[in-house]
């Protein structure tokens, strides 16, 4: 499975719930699946989805997903510890490993060689850490929702692409509603 | 008061509830006012465009941000600044340990001196230097505008600011 069909898994559990989705392919994959003024599509600043997410989490009582990447993680390496140590139980962090920079072309990452991100992730201090196939993976989201605890999920699945539109929703846009939308379940 | 104590007010004053903070060594006693608040989250982060981002999800989740760092750090958030938070319209107030100014003693901090003002310039940040203790006095009306105006603001506290602490 690649990294859209995982995606296509994921929509009947995760279309009601405050989702942070990567830069690039991911969010377009999500914003093509299943537009919802839940998701907060990240367009610029690779890296920040689990920074954004864990700031969501900690300000307020709703569930988020932040959907993140292999080579984002690796470029905000920074992010784990952080998230270790402000331990927050309505945030899961959804890293979709395939291994390979998606949007630019499929160039490997180092998480796809010697490194394992589920292994960081548990060397920086973050307790609840799974490691599943893309095939498990909506399962492990589901046993994430259902556990009101931190939880990091590493789903490992094959790298490709699909073609998708890019997202032409103002950025202003799609933050306001997605406000509207945190602020409607925190009422 | 202590200027620690002011700038912490009128944080507080501004309804900020979550502040998060790369250390300097100008900014020790702020960060420690910051941390002993009981108003406010205090959230360490490890680099400053990963600590803009925890700033802009905890706004998006209803709750005022703001980012202490050091001067240094308009060089390693530039497209942060430009693609999260100028771009999705998101207030964030900056206080800026502005090293390298006169009475530095550290030859390096002067690199990235030079370039402080004119960066923040070129990415239209309105910007506001603290030079004097009394500056600080314009500090709740600088707050109050970012969060009026959805916009980042800097505000640049050199070492006379500091040394008047």
């Amino acid at each position: 499975m690649i990294r859209s069909e995982v995606l296509k898994t994921l929509i009947p559990i995760i279309s009601d719930q405050l989702v942070v989705s990567n830069i690039g392919l991911p969010s377009q994959e999500l914003h093509l699946l299943d537009d919802q003024p839940t998701n907060f599509y990240m367009l610029g600043t690779m890296g920040l989805a689990s920074s954004i997410g864990l700031g969501l989490a900690l300000a307020q009582k709703a569930k988020v997903i932040s959907i993140d990447g292999d080579g984002s993680v690796l470029t905000n390496f920074g992010t784990l510890p952080t998230i270790a140590n402000n331990p927050a139980d309505n945030f899961i962090l959804l890293i979709i490993d395939n291994g390979s920079y998606g949007s630019t072309g499929d160039q490997p990452t180092y998480a796809g060689m010697k490194t394992s991100l589920a292994k960081v992730a548990t060397a920086c201090g973050c307790e609840n850490v799974v490691e599943c196939s893309a095939e498990d993976t909506a399962a492990a989201v589901q046993a994430a929702l259902d556990g009101d605890k931190m939880t990091i999920i590493v789903s490992k699945c094959e790298s490709g692409n699909i073609k998708v539109p890019v997202i032409e929703m103002d950025a202003p846009v799609i933050r306001h509603r997605f406000m509207a939308e945190v602020s409607r379940r925190n009422a | 008061m202590s200027i620690n104590q002011k700038i912490v007010n009128d944080f507080i004053k501004n309804r900020i509830k979550f502040v998060t903070t790369v250390p300097c060594k100008q900014l020790a006693g702020v960060i420690d006012e910051i941390e002993a608040s009981k108003d406010i989250f205090h959230i360490p982060s490890n680099k400053e465009d990963e600590g803009m981002g925890l700033c802009a999800g905890a706004y998006m989740g209803g709750k005022r941000s703001a980012i202490i760092m050091q001067n240094t750090a308009i060089g390693v958030t530039i497209n942060t600044l430009v693609t999260l938070i100028q771009y999705y319209n998101i207030p964030l107030p900056m206080l800026i340990s502005y090293r390298g100014e006169i009475g530095e003693p550290v030859a390096c901090q002067v690199e990235m001196a030079v370039h402080t003002k004119a960066l923040l310039n070129q990415l239209n940040i309105p910007t506001y230097h603290f030079h004097e203790q009394r500056d600080a006095d314009e500090l709740d009306g600088i707050l109050n505008h970012s969060f009026m105006a959805k916009k980042p603001v800097a505000i640049l506290t050199d070492a006379s600011f500091w040394q008047g602490a």
